[in-house]
Formats: structure tokens, C-alpha cells, sequence
């Protein structure tokens, strides 16, 4: 493992082993409604509270997901999640219902990335063999936590977006894989003074920058070397602000995509500047990035949740919006083989080098390392990795 | 390298679609509008049942109220709403819905702690500040009156 | 007659509403309070009541209606009670709507359910 500035890269990168998203009414009538492993037109899923039929949308993704692996739930080692009701709730109760440790995590819709990242360096670092990273939203309970009840008759903004109703999961471990997680970066907050609580675009776009610029600087990457650029729910707005704020930084991004405005048709569905919450990037990434890098249809993409940490009682206060962003880097190979020419010049340099040196050159897999199952690791390796 | 917070603004406001005024005006008259109209042919209605005018009126605003509440009640209020902005929010209708959305939705949390406790919490400052602004103008009355002859 | 000016006149001031809202930051929340405490001082003013004959429901349905009828009351209950009638009329006077609401609230509790939106 090494990191640089605020970005961990894995020299083991652990693989998704499985990935679930779960989709309601409005996304069950977007562009990505064939792509969910599930979607579940009552709202309610036959609860009482909207409260209650989020935490079974994260439970469906769980479950889902652990099925995929062909897992059963003890063998989790953790399960990261979080959501956008207050005190994180739809997770927690979802989590009730599974004896597996769980680390309840409040990124608001930057929550996915945060969780990902954070089950991958615990599994990376050898610590865990499975862990899962899951969030979720759920309109009507952000609507009537954050915005106003159901039935209350108000004017959406064309800034607004429109929160997911739904959940992804996504399961970690050493092997397992493609995809890989090659690395993560760790927001910032960062606070550009919006106040405006029908714009949360542009309270979130600084966050992005701030950690895409960090992890370009960190790495020595550039945005071409990656198909894709995913943020979580910028929307219209935030990504048009992203986008000119990396440019005046100097890095102009010709393949930003956001997830907010992937995962709904904002011409046809009333959706404003396009869809948002924490199940937004959860949902996106497990339906729709995952798959496509599994497939090998995407080789490398950067990938990050956006969230906004105002509560209603900070706004109501007259406090600005923070936002924060968390990146993790996915690609669809493992790195050795985008690296071999540069291990080849490496191993030149070697036989002058430490035998901390020699020792990590000997314990990669051989030249030709493929997708799927992954090569045998050193004895050494196995047994740091438990 | 990192940008100026107040350029940023004018950044956002640049980046920010503007709301389609003419639009939602034209919602909004005509909705507005037409719950006036409606409320007016309502108090035509009783007055030209018997009823004294301010009763009328009274029975006037109950009804709308009664409508609101029940269109709320069946999503319907909501939808109009979406479109007509302050053509549903500015007419009692508006109070009404501010009033009965709170009380369907918070349900969940109890009858005493859910709907009694929030059903005021939309419409709450209308009540406390036009109480207060008639709490001003009774005082500033009580003192006019003399001098006006009244 | 009255019915075409109670349109325009109705149709006009939501259209003041809608303005405030699309080109100021204030809240509709606010805007709602700014109506009803203009009623209070249209009507203080004396200058609420020709509207009122003028456009019929037109001004007695929105908001602003609301003030006129607060100040209308404080002002009975100041002429028959003196000074203490400033804490009463304002309520008597919105008693009527203020308590069909509740009650309608209280009823769509038990009969009706949150629904999601479209």
C-alpha cells in the first residue's frame, strides 16, 4: 500500500466481488430501469413509514448482493452504510436484521464512495475478506426530513434535484474481481458559502475539484488515462461548475460523467437539475459502472459520491452548505498489467536496489496476469493477508 | 489554484438555470385566479341563501378550506400546486394544504406527539405574525380611535 | 362584473407571490407572513376595503384577506373591550378558518395517507 498526499493506491487491489442496486417507481421509468437487479414500484414496499421501506430497500441490496456472491451474511467481517435519514437510521435497522458487524457512515450522498473506500483499505490492508459497502435514499423520507410533507403543496426549482429511491451494495474481498479497487481518495470539506438549499450542485461541486485535483497531484495520472470520470449527484448545475472550476485549475475534463444525471431522463421525468441522495451514486455505481468495467466495456474510471453536510437546523440557522467528495479508483485489469513496462524497467533498476524492493517484485503474479480469477498469491502474502 | 468564494457565486448564479417567469406567472394568475373565482361564486352562492354577508363569507372560507383539505388528502392539491406555485400557496387554500399536509404526514409519530405537535409547522408563522401584526395594530388603534371620532 | 375582477384581481396578487419567489431569495414561507401582515396594514390603512368591494373574493381569498380580517377583528374587540381587545380580536376573528383547518388536518389524519410524488 502507499499513499501520497491524500490518496491510497493498493499494491494488492482488492476485487468487488459482487455488486446490487435496487431501484423504485421513478427509476424503474429511467434510462437505467433494465439495469437494476431490482426495482420495487410501491414505495412503500408495504411498510408503514417511508422510514421503514428505505431500510428495505437496503436490505433487498444486501441481500442481493450477498446472493451474487453465493455469501451467506456471516461472512462478513463489516458492513460500511450509511444513509440521509438522521442518525443514519434506514442503515442502522436495516442492519438489525444481520448479525454483522456494522460501521454506520454519515457522508450524506457522498456516503457509497466513502464506504467503498474505506471496506476496500480494511480489506487491502489485509484486516477483513469480505466487507460490504451499501447506501441508500428514499424520496419521500428525504423529502419529508429535509423539504416539507408529501402532500404540501410547493414549486420545485430548476435547480432541485430529485432524490433516488433506492440502494446499492457492493461486497470486497482479496480475490473476487474484476473489478478492482486500485486505490481511494479521502474528501475534504469544503464550504463555498452557498446557501441556497435548492442548489446543492453547486454546494458540492468545490468538494469534487478539491479531490480530483488531489488525486491527479497525488498520482501523477491524467484524466485521459480513464474512460470515465463518475460523480455522484452533481446534477446539471454542479457539473457545469465542476467542470469550469477544474478547467480554471487547469485540468479540463473532457469525460466527466454524473450519476444524478445518468440514472434519470430529465426530459421527460420532472426531475429538475437531476436526480441526487445518497442511493443515487449507490445505485448508479452497482447498476450501471460495475458492471460495464466486469464486462470490460470500461477499463479504468475515477469514481466519486458528492455530499452536502447541511442539516435542516444549520440551514434554518443561516449557516452555508459544506460539501465533500470521496474518489476511488476502479479499473476493470489489475494493475500489473498496465504496469509491465514499467516493472521491466523497474526490475533493471532492482539489482542495485533493497531487498524490500526485490522481495515486492518477486511476490507479483507472472507476466501475463488476466481478468477473472485471480493468480495464487506467495505463502508470504496468504499469510499477511489474514 | 482553488477559486474565490465570490466568484464562485457569480459563477453559480451564471451556471444556475433562471426559474421560467413568465410561465409560472401565467400559472399562477390563472390558478390564483380561478380559486378566487371560485371562492367568489361560493359567497354569491350563500348570500343568495339567506346567509348575512359576514356569515357567508365565513362559510365561504370554510368550504375552500374543506376543498383544500380534501384534495390535499387525495394527492391532488400537491399536483396543481407543482404547476401553480403562489397561484396555490397565496389563497387560503394554501393554509389550508400548509395545515393538512403536516397532519397526514407526521401520523406516523403519533396522534398527540405526530399530529398534534407538528400539524402547525408550515403554517405556524402566518398564525404567530399576522397575530402579532394584530396585536400592533389593536395598540396603535386603541390609541387612534379617541382622535378619530371612532 | 364582480366575478371578472375577482379573477384578475385574485390572479394578480399571486402573480406579486410568484414574482417574489422566482426573483428574491425569500422563502414562501416568508412571503406568506409578508401577505398576511400586509392585510393587517392594508386594512389599518383603510385602503383593503374598497379592494375588497371592488374584487370581491378576489381579495378576501388570498392571504391578504387573512390580515384584513385579524385587523377587523382586533379593531370590534378594541370598540367594546379597550386596550386588552388587542389580544383577543385578532384570534376571535381567526377563529373560524384557523379551526376549520385544524379540523380538517385532524380528519385527513385519520382518513387520508402520505402519498409519493410524481
Amino acid at each position: 500500500m502507499q499513499k501520497k498526499g491524500d490518496t491510497i493506491r493498493f499494491a494488492q487491489p482488492p476485487g468487488i466481488v459482487s455488486y446490487a442496486a435496487v431501484g423504485g417507481k421513478k427509476e424503474a421509468e429511467g434510462p437505467l430501469a433494465d439495469a437494476f437487479d431490482l426495482l420495487v414500484t410501491d414505495s412503500r414496499c408495504g411498510e408503514k413509514t417511508w422510514e421503514k421501506a428505505e431500510s428495505d430497500f437496503a436490505r433487498y441490496g444486501l441481500e442481493t448482493a450477498l446472493k451474487k456472491a453465493r455469501l451467506q451474511p456471516d461472512a462478513l467481517d463489516a458492513v460500511f452504510a450509511g444513509d440521509l435519514q438522521c442518525q443514519c437510521t434506514a442503515s442502522a435497522y436495516t442492519m438489525r436484521g444481520f448479525d454483522v458487524p456494522y460501521l454506520g457512515l454519515y457522508g450524506a450522498c457522498s456516503t457509497m464512495a466513502e464506504g467503498l473506500a474505506l471496506a476496500s483499505c480494511l480489506v487491502a490492508g489485509g484486516m477483513m475478506r469480505h466487507a460490504a459497502a451499501m447506501s441508500s435514499s428514499h424520496f419521500c423520507a428525504a423529502e419529508r426530513q429535509f423539504r416539507t410533507p408529501l402532500d404540501y403543496g410547493g414549486k420545485r426549482t430548476p435547480t432541485a434535484q430529485w432524490t433516488v429511491t433506492g440502494a446499492g451494495c457492493a461486497i470486497v474481498s482479496p480475490d473476487g474481481g474484476p473489478p478492482y479497487v486500485r486505490g481511494v481518495t479521502f474528501g475534504r470539506v469544503r464550504d463555498y458559502e452557498i446557501t441556497d438549499i435548492n442548489n446543492m450542485g453547486a454546494a458540492m461541486a468545490p468538494a469534487a475539484c478539491e479531490t480530483i485535483l488531489r488525486y491527479f497531484e497525488d498520482t501523477s495520472e491524467a484524466p485521459e488515462a480513464f474512460d470515465a470520470i463518475y460523480t455522484g449527484d452533481l446534477g446539471l448545475v454542479g457539473s457545469k461548475l465542476l467542470l469550469q472550476l477544474l478547467e480554471q485549475a487547469g485540468l479540463p475534463l473532457q469525460n466527466h460523467k454524473d450519476c444524478g444525471l445518468i440514472v434519470y431522463d430529465r426530459e421527460t421525468q420532472n426531475v429538475q437539475a437531476g436526480g441526487s441522495g445518497a442511493g443515487c451514486s449507490a445505485a448508479v455505481l452497482c447498476c450501471h459502472v460495475l458492471p460495464a468495467l466486469r464486462a470490460g466495456q470500461l477499463k479504468r474510471v475515477l469514481f466519486l459520491s458528492t455530499g452536502a453536510l447541511m442539516s435542516q437546523t444549520t440551514f434554518l440557522q443561516g449557516e452555508s452548505i459544506p460539501g465533500i467528495a470521496h474518489l476511488v479508483e476502479l479499473s476493470a485489469t489489475l494493475p500489473e498489467q498496465n504496469e509491465k513496462a514499467a516493472r521491466q524497467t523497474d526490475a533493471a533498476a532492482q539489482a542495485a536496489g533493497s531487498p524490500k524492493r526485490q522481495k515486492h517484485a518477486a511476490g507479483r503474479p507472472g507476466a501475463a496476469a488476466e481478468p477473472g480469477p485471480r493468480p495464487q498469491k506467495q505463502p508470504g502474502k496468504e499469510g499477511a493477508a489474514q | 489554484m482553488r477559486p474565490d468564494p465570490k466568484k464562485y457565486d457569480e459563477m453559480c448564479k451564471r451556471a444556475s438555470p433562471p426559474s421560467p417567469l413568465l410561465k409560472d406567472c401565467v400559472w399562477a394568475f390563472c390558478i390564483g385566479g380561478a380559486i378566487c373565482l371560485l371562492g367568489e361564486g361560493l359567497r354569491r352562492l350563500y348570500a343568495s341563501m339567506g346567509l348575512t354577508l359576514t356569515d357567508a363569507a365565513t362559510l365561504t372560507s370554510a368550504t375552500l378550506i374543506a376543498l383544500s383539505a380534501v384534495t390535499t388528502a387525495l394527492g391532488w392539491y400537491q399536483k396543481l400546486a407543482a404547476k401553480a406555485g403562489a397561484g396555490t400557496l397565496v389563497p387560503i387554500t394554501g393554509f389550508a394544504n400548509a395545515v393538512v399536509s403536516p397532519a397526514i404526514e407526521f401520523r406516523n409519530e403519533g396522534f398527540v406527539t405526530g399530529v398534534g405537535a407538528k400539524m402547525f409547522i408550515i403554517a405556524g408563522p402566518v398564525i404567530v405574525y399576522g397575530m402579532l401584526a394584530s396585536v400592533a395594530w389593536g395598540v396603535i388603534y386603541y390609541f387612534l380611535r379617541p382622535l378619530m371620532g371612532g | 362584473m364582480n366575478f371578472v375582477w375577482a379573477f384578475l384581481v385574485g390572479g394578480a396578487i399571486c402573480v406579486i407571490g410568484q414574482l417574489l419567489i422566482d426573483l428574491t431569495k425569500l422563502t414562501p414561507a416568508r412571503i406568506l407572513v409578508t401577505y398576511v401582515v400586509a392585510g393587517v396594514v392594508l386594512s389599518a390603512l383603510g385602503w383593503y376595503d374598497p379592494l375588497a368591494e371592488f374584487a370581491g373574493a378576489g381579495a378576501t381569498v388570498p392571504l391578504i384577506g387573512f390580515g384584513h380580517l385579524l385587523a377587523q377583528g382586533v379593531m370590534d374587540s378594541v370598540a367594546e373591550s379597550g386596550l386588552l381587545g388587542a389580544l383577543t380580536g385578532g384570534f376571535t376573528a381567526a377563529a373560524g378558518g384557523v379551526t376549520a383547518s385544524l379540523t380538517a388536518g385532524f380528519l385527513a389524519a385519520l382518513l387520508g395517507q402520505s402519498r409519493d410524488q410524481n
